[in-house]
């Protein structure tokens, strides 16, 4: 392959030319495969073939001129209220937490046993829904595109949760990322993330002290 | 005479096949690879079971280290100029040529405003040193993380805002952040997080 045969004119050379007939020049690869294993050791150690994955988010807005009739009404049998707080711990209530009772916030985990399955049972109907067309999808009977588009209008429809997502300041970043996962686990499509309010402030307190708090209640539940 | 003959063959192997495989490799790794961008901090994002892929161009990323220290990058490096000439004359302070070629140069950036022409005097080396002591300020008083989210945007409307966060940071650091882009109407944006294999059931 790498090699120039340099036989010609063997026939009418005398004597000595027969020795430049055998002649052959090779040419040595071996530093340029060096080189070549250099610069793929380069380039595997310098890039990041995988690219990071990305969660899309849509906030509500900050704008203070939205008027309180124009904002979104949740049903109160509808709506979850996940808290986060400090030490991976996550709290949850339906509806309206009683304020009075301290055991109104449950405490739950990230674990799959935890807020996943209070969620998966609320959320039963658009899960086998969206199982049903998973199941269609892998037999491809319907493309990409129908499967999002019947995905997203059912994720929407009447009956599903509505979680609202609210992270103490003692929570990290992972905690609101988990929470945030378990929404696309369970097939949630209305969450959102709200500030957490003086109240919900006042049942975690309340919740660590086991009810000392209650009597103060009442004034915590207008503020 | 035999025995001479077999001592003068040479044992050449011959390397043009394997130089022909690494040749394919590196064209492979050439076209494929984009380079891991060199970022002051060290954050390990989250993981999570979200598929989708961050697009390519147009992304402002704002990192955050554990500490609350907030940072930012821009994929093109015209915008950053311009980004930089916006909110430099919002705060009435201008920059020579030299010191905006430099910071053209920057993958990163995160220095306040005022230590901004101490910073672009240095070395590069010093300037991935101190870095990392730097960050843009988010506290309501001095918002300039605000003014530099605006003025990018301004600068091009087609940008998608991508936070990366450590996941040790408190939520309290990403709460100002969000609460900042609320501000700024920016109700859209993208969590980096790392792919995380788990199924729902």
């Amino acid at each position: 392959m790498a090699e120039l045969q340099t036989n010609e004119g063997g026939g009418k050379k005398k004597g000595g030319g027969s020795k430049q007939k055998k002649m052959s020049v090779h040419v040595d690869f071996t530093p340029m495969v060096d080189m070549n294993m250099l610069l793929i050791t380069f380039f595997m150690l310098c890039t990041s073939l995988s690219k990071p994955q990305t969660m899309e988010i849509n906030m509500p807005s900050n704008d203070d001129k939205i008027k309180t009739e124009d904002r979104t009404k949740v049903k109160q049998s509808q709506a979850i209220t996940l808290v986060l707080s400090g030490g991976d711990s996550i709290f949850y209530y339906t509806g309206q937490p009683d304020y009075k009772d301290y055991n109104s916030l449950k405490l739950s985990s990230y674990k799959p046993s935890g807020i996943r399955t209070l969620l998966l049972s609320r959320n039963t109907e658009a899960v086998s829904k969206i199982n049903v067309l998973k199941q269609k999808k892998l037999e491809l009977k319907i493309s990409q595109k129908d499967f999002t588009d019947q995905v997203a209008e059912i994720k929407n429809g009447k009956n599903t949760p509505v979680v609202i997502i609210k992270a103490a300041d003692k929570a990290t970043y992972m905690n609101l990322i988990d929470a945030l996962d378990e929404m696309q686990i369970c097939n949630i499509g209305k969450y959102v993330i709200d500030k957490i309010t003086p109240a919900e402030l006042f049942l975690l307190k309340n919740r660590e002290k086991k009810g000392a708090l209650t009597q103060n209640s009442d004034a915590k539940l207008n503020p | 005479m035999s025995k001479v003959k077999v001592a003068r063959k040479s044992t050449l192997i011959d390397m043009t096949a394997m130089s022909d495989v690494t040749v394919l490799l590196l064209t492979f790794f050439m076209l494929t690879s984009t380079f891991v961008k060199k970022e002051p901090v060290q954050v390990a994002t989250p993981a999570s079971v979200s598929e989708i892929k961050i697009p390519d161009t147009n992304i402002l990323q704002i990192l955050i280290d554990p500490m609350g220290k907030v940072f930012m990058s821009l994929d093109k490096q015209a915008d950053m100029v311009e980004t930089l000439n916006k909110v430099s004359g919002e705060l009435g302070m201008s920059f020579t040529p030299e010191e905006i070629k430099t910071f053209k140069l920057q993958k990163t950036f995160g220095v306040p405003m005022k230590s901004m022409k101490a910073f672009l005097a240095l070395k590069p080396e010093k300037q991935d040193e101190i870095l990392k002591d730097y960050g843009i300020p988010t506290d309501s008083t001095d918002n300039q993380f605000k003014a530099w989210v605006r003025c990018a945007r301004a600068t091009n409307p087609d940008l998608r805002i991508a936070i990366k966060a450590d996941s040790k940071t408190p939520y309290k650091v990403i709460k100002d952040v969000m609460n900042s882009l609320q501000d700024l109407r920016e109700n859209r944006y993208n969590l980096i997080t790392s792919l995380k294999k788990e199924s729902a059931n």
